[in-house]
């Protein structure tokens, strides 16, 4: 078993500003039933973090800007572990992925162990 | 209480207290030398209460002359260490030191023995075995009967843990602050498995298993007392030990097997246990760290409950959602399932249930033929007979087979 990082990036131009409690809830719902469903099959390394929108981006010379959307459309929303078989089973646990049903997307990538 | 019943009943309850004092007294390095005293000190008692009658006050008795026997003891010690060894804890020799039986001293001595055992150098199944032994007062028989196994397998354990106490130089004390937090979670997964083997064990003797969870729950009651102890998870684990208790009369038949929880009588639930857990439960939501126990009390609180509700069973999906993100365990992702059916339907638990690659397990197929009961029957009763082909005990066999029966009616 390999371990993967999944980068959820949404789509931050198109992101509502104002959500209700209710709808924040429902969101919260769709995310806690997909890890819940890949914690159950003992496949969740970390349930990572969630970030929020504002960021900044330091550059060489003393550059720093707020970012990230200067150079992406795409921000980064968080991030998971699992463990997976494969490259393609990593990609297919994250077909559930709740951020697919607001335009944005799971970006896998494989984990290289430091040793 | 009669005299035969009066003995064994002592040494339930005082057995360990005195223990617990005269090592603290003594030293882990003297721990057998405090059990043998004690020991000595009931069978005397057995002699004496026979053919003299009962004293007055038969533990202010035990405790006399148990506090006699450690001063000859100390003395002794004191003869030989003065000629022998000088200087070795001079302060624990001397024979006017007070020996406290007091209530506030024995209550500090087991808490602090608590520690010591759920050292971390000690393995989880000895921990367990010795805190029966020391802490609760049981024989190795009655600890090989809860861990179905033998005697000596039991009595080997514990000398081996007893050893390791004293080349490691375990303190009977407990730990500075800073470390309370991290030894305290040892010390609670201890109880919680304690409590586990007494609510779970296959053992049909009733009435040892209603000790374990009992003694259990004594033992994370003195951690709440203590305010150096008084932690969140500390409450959830008493809270969860409430609420599973509470079934306690319901969840067995006469003869020991075991009442699945759709066909209780509830009736037979015990209504203050249920709410002394959720006086438990509410002191654990302080702090901002949400532990296991807490995630478990709080699905073992839902559960006091019987009646379904689209409500309940989408709280208890939930938690078990977050309790496998804190640690994974085959029984949560099974019972995580059932949940998703009882809130979402059985075809997407279906769907979820087949991802678990658990297939090696009876329980999965028990789950898998309920789910599939009433749907699809054909692979309802195959999920069935595979489930008791791979089951061993008894209890799961009749249950299984109840399951076919129905099935085939």
């Amino acid at each position: 078993m390999k371990e993967f990082l999944l980068v959820f990036r949404i789509d931050a131009a198109g992101q509502q500003s104002q959500v209700s409690p209710e709808q924040m809830q429902a969101r919260m719902k769709l995310w806690q039933d997909w890890m819940g469903s890949i914690a159950a099959q003992n496949k969740l390394v970390s349930s990572g973090n969630r970030l929020t929108p504002e960021g900044r981006v330091v550059k060489a010379n003393n550059v720093i800007t707020n970012g990230p959307y200067v150079e992406i459309k795409e921000a980064i929303g968080g991030y998971i572990i699992i463990r997976a078989d494969s490259l393609d089973e990593a990609a297919e646990l994250s077909k559930g992925c709740p951020i697919l049903n607001s335009g944005g997307n799971v970006e896998v990538r494989t984990v290289v162990p430091m040793d | 209480m009669k005299e035969q019943e009066l003995i064994p009943h002592l040494f339930r309850t005082e057995y360990s207290k005195i223990v617990a004092v005269l090592s603290k007294l003594f030293g882990i390095e003297y721990m057998e030398t405090a059990e043998d005293i004690v020991s000595d000190t009931f069978l005397l008692a057995a002699e004496t209460w026979g053919l003299k009658g009962l004293p007055k006050n038969p533990t202010a008795w035990l405790y006399t002359v148990s506090k006699n026997k450690a001063i000859d003891f100390l003395r002794r010690e004191k003869l030989f260490t003065g000629k022998i060894i000088p200087a070795i804890k001079p302060e624990s020799i001397s024979p006017e030191h007070e020996i406290d039986l007091s209530s506030k001293n024995i209550n500090d001595s087991q808490l602090q023995m608590m520690f010591a055992i759920c050292h971390p150098c000690i393995p989880t199944e000895a921990q367990i075995g010795l805190s029966l032994n020391i802490l609760c007062g049981f024989g190795g028989e009655e600890i090989a009967d809860a861990f179905l196994t033998n005697k000596e397998t039991i009595y080997k354990r514990l000398a081996r843990a007893k050893e390791k106490l004293r080349t490691e130089k375990v303190e009977i004390e407990l730990p500075v602050q800073s470390e309370i937090n991290s030894r305290l979670e040892t010390v609670l997964t201890t109880l919680y498995l304690l409590f586990s083997e007494g609510y779970y064990s296959t053992s049909k003797n009733t009435i040892l298993r209603k000790d374990l969870c009992i003694e259990a729950m004594r033992l994370n009651l003195m951690l709440i007392q203590n305010e150096q102890t008084n932690t969140a998870p500390a409450n959830a684990l008493l809270a969860l030990m409430c609420f599973h208790s509470s079934r306690f009369e319901a969840r067995t038949n006469q003869n020991g097997d075991i009442i699945l929880y759709e066909e209780q009588d509830e009736s037979l639930w015990n209504k203050e246990l249920i709410e002394k857990g959720e006086h438990y439960l509410n002191c654990a939501s302080t702090g901002t760290r949400l532990s296991k126990y807490h995630l478990e009390a709080a699905i073992a609180y839902w559960h006091t409950n019987k009646k379904d509700t689209k409500e309940k069973w989408e709280n208890i999906l939930q938690l078990y959602n977050k309790l496998l993100q804190i640690e994974y365990s085959p029984i949560a992702a099974l019972n995580r399932t059932y949940a998703l059916a009882k809130a979402n339907g059985k075809e997407e638990a279906i769907i979820e249930a087949e991802k678990l690659g658990l297939s090696d397990d009876h329980l999965y197929h028990s789950l898998l033929g309920n789910l599939y009961s009433g749907l699809d029957n054909a692979k309802a009763l195959q999920h069935f007979k595979t489930a008791l082909a791979l089951a061993r005990s008894g209890t799961d066999r009749s249950a299984i087979t109840k399951n076919i029966d129905r099935l085939n009616s």
